[in-house]
């Protein structure tokens, strides 16, 4: 239906839907920005957690390259029976009668 | 009197402060440069600096800062009246609670967003330093006494909202988790958990069974338990030692599990309660029926006590830790200060005086109200509930049952209370902590031995005060030693604003009068409290853990003002770096 000057009806619809638009528009910019205050303390805990994660990733994968002694050696040293006879048989296969390694002792 | 014209008024009085007085503050004295680069942009990291828009950084600052004790103050204070309570709150925010709060973001922003503690250290020195730090640990020693009597008072008053509050717990959990692993949005599951909370109070306010009443339990008030308690002396203990183990799991939790999605369920609670008690005034309109002044408060005069009753909402230092602390790291421009800091301070106006009306306006008659508030001891213990039962009858104005109201309001209270708890025991933990390393005490460093210490000193100083209700109802009495430790920090807040102002050849009156106001009332009524109430000189009892505890903080008060006095009067200041 095509609208003419005049039309007080359809005028009147128009701009009660308008009003209803804007109405919703502003309500859900109202809670979007309600919802970001309260997650912005959240963020920065996540954030904060995650970073310290990364930081004991990064400190447990490389400080050995950086020549920091790694903190987590201290406990790995208990997994030295475990793998110690693997390691036998590699230096072996490797065509080594000794042990390569000086630090680690094997025969 | 119509009650909507205290908040009509009260309101006005808000928006000329913020319009006018703040803004000339911004513009004169604080000097706020719209091209200054933040810490939030200068050392962007992330986590802790991040540009934020000053919205989202106000509202933020807002929730941080409004808790129970803006509530709990009021609600004591009107005792001498409403309009002393009335004054003090919208007078105390616009002069002296709003130019603190800028002031401490202020300055952080100038001193690359560093707490007000290390700004200590670096403007007046590092014996200033150590005594910030003791305030600080009387504070939160302050804040987990009262705070862990205000939890048990209402769980035994309102047994109806226990229920809710424990629920709190696991719903929280479940968030935190949800938004941490699953990256979920949290306003939906938020809106969940309340609504949850919300079910279980309209259930527990209408079916007894679901009421976990533990002085009903213990056989009723009169029984005699164990060891010669009552059953509400036994509640109250069982209740504190309840709390108490709470509070040193979740302070030692990381914060995103409990504490931050607790903080976001309050966050809802803050806007339903303002809403529902705002709303409710509006269409009940109720009348005052409290003095303007109450001519039969004789016990204790209102000057100057009143200026340590009410501290949050009126003017509070703890503002100035959450201003330093992290509002500072993630404030965009320098401008956003004024709307962030001031209009933060005003937020917590704004519920201190909806509190003041709730309280004034409960009792049907004038008669009634002397007979709630016939002592200040009677005013210190009753006023909370008074103002549970006077936002009740607010909540009909909008058709809600009183008795579901009465469950809601007081779940509201519990719940800022216990967010308040937790933050300030672990506080406390970093003060312990830090107050070892600074006297190489290596075992204080240990998080389970100064969380122990932070708990069992918290628990000892909540149980010892005696209440009309026997063993561990007493914790009210310890409301002015934490409203004189907190009125100190902001006075110490204010202090270096005053320092840094005058450093720069500015007019720094606009921070140092209230400063002068906030150490003269303290001080006055310390003495006060302390000589005349506590010692059991003339007609007062002798109180040993109140006069012990008040004339700590009495010493402290001295201290604080020969620091302000030697720091005020020196000559050659070390000299200030250029961007500040």
């Amino acid at each position: 239906m095509k609208w003419r000057p005049g039309d007080r009806s359809l005028l009147s619809f128009l701009e009660r839907e308008e009003f209803a638009m804007g109405f919703y528009e502003q309500l859900k910019r109202a809670i979007a920005v309600y919802d970001e205050i309260l997650r912005q303390p959240h963020r920065t805990e996540i954030a904060r957690e995650l970073r310290d994660e990364e930081d004991l990733f990064m400190l447990l994968c490389f400080s050995e390259m950086l020549g920091l002694p790694n903190p987590a050696f201290y406990y790995t040293l208990e997994l030295y029976p475990v793998i110690i006879e693997r390691f036998h048989d590699w230096h072996l296969r490797a065509g080594m009668e000794k042990s390569p390694l000086e630090g680690i002792r094997c025969c | 009197m119509n009650s909507v014209w205290l908040a009509v008024i009260g309101m006005i009085v808000f928006a000329i402060g913020y319009r006018f007085y703040s803004k000339w503050v911004a513009e004169k004295i604080y000097r706020l440069d719209p091209n200054y680069v933040t810490p939030a942009h200068q050392y962007s990291d992330g986590v802790d600096f991040v540009p934020t828009k000053k919205m989202i950084l106000w509202g933020h600052h807002f929730t941080s800062v409004a808790g129970a004790a803006p509530i709990v103050g009021p609600a004591i204070a009107v005792y001498w009246g409403w309009l002393p309570a009335f004054l003090w709150v919208t007078l105390g925010t616009v002069f002296a609670a709003g130019v603190h709060d800028f002031g401490t973001l202020v300055l952080s922003v100038r001193n690359k967003g560093q707490s007000v503690g290390t700004i200590t250290n670096k403007l007046i020195g590092k014996r200033a330093k150590i005594m910030f730090l003791f305030i600080i640990l009387i504070l939160v020693l302050m804040v987990n006494a009262v705070f862990a009597w205000v939890i048990a008072n209402l769980f035994v008053k309102f047994p109806a909202s226990v229920l809710s509050v424990f629920l709190q717990i696991p719903l929280a959990i479940w968030i935190g988790y949800a938004v941490y692993k699953k990256k979920k949005g949290m306003l939906i599951p938020s809106l969940i958990a309340l609504a949850v909370m919300y079910g279980a109070a309209i259930l527990a306010s209408r079916v007894p069974a679901l009421q976990i009443d533990l002085v009903r339990y213990f056989g009723g008030a009169d029984s005699t338990v164990m060891f010669g308690l009552s059953g509400v002396s036994m509640a109250f203990l069982v209740w504190i030692v309840v709390l108490m183990v709470y509070v040193y799991i979740a302070s030692t939790l990381p914060v995103w599990k409990l504490l931050q999605p607790r903080d976001y369920i309050n966050s809802h609670q803050l806007v339903v309660g303002l809403f529902i008690l705002y709303a409710g005034l509006i269409f009940l309109q109720p009348k005052v029926t409290a003095p303007a002044m109450n001519a039969a408060a004789t016990d204790v005069s209102w000057f100057p006590l009143l200026f340590i009753t009410i501290a949050c909402g009126a003017i509070s230092g703890f503002h100035g830790l959450v201003s330093s602390g992290t509002s500072s790291k993630q404030l965009e421009k320098e401008t956003d200060a004024r709307f962030v800091g001031y209009l933060g301070a005003v937020g917590e106006g704004v519920l201190a005086l909806i509190a003041i009306i709730a309280v004034v306006t409960v009792f049907a008659t004038k008669a009634d109200f002397t007979a709630a508030y016939s002592s200040f001891a009677a005013a210190s213990a009753g006023g909370l509930g008074n103002f549970i039962n006077g936002a009740a009858q607010l909540a009909t104005g909008i058709w809600i049952p009183a008795d579901i109201a009465r469950t809601i309001v007081s779940i509201i209270v519990v719940s800022f209370a216990a967010t308040t708890l937790d933050t300030s025991v672990r506080l406390m933990r970093y003060i312990i902590a830090e107050i070892g390393s600074e006297y190489n005490v290596q075992a204080l460093t240990k998080t389970h031995v100064a969380t122990t210490v932070a708990v069992v000193s918290s628990a000892a100083l909540v149980l010892l005060p005696k209440g009309p209700n026997g063993f561990g109802s007493g914790g009210y009495l310890l409301w002015p030693l934490f409203g004189t430790s907190n009125q100190l920090l902001a006075g110490v807040s204010l202090l270096l604003i005053s320092i840094w102002l005058k450093r720069q050849g500015r007019n720094y009156l606009v921070t140092f009068i209230p400063m002068v106001f906030v150490f003269f009332m303290t001080l006055w009524a310390m003495v006060q409290q302390v000589v005349f109430q506590w010692s059991g000189y003339g007609s007062g009892e002798l109180n040993m853990l109140l006069f012990g505890i008040g004339g700590l903080i009495l010493i402290f008060v001295f201290w604080i003002i020969i620091e302000a006095i030697a720091a005020f009067s020196r000559n050659n200041p070390p000299p200030l770096s250029k961007e500040m």
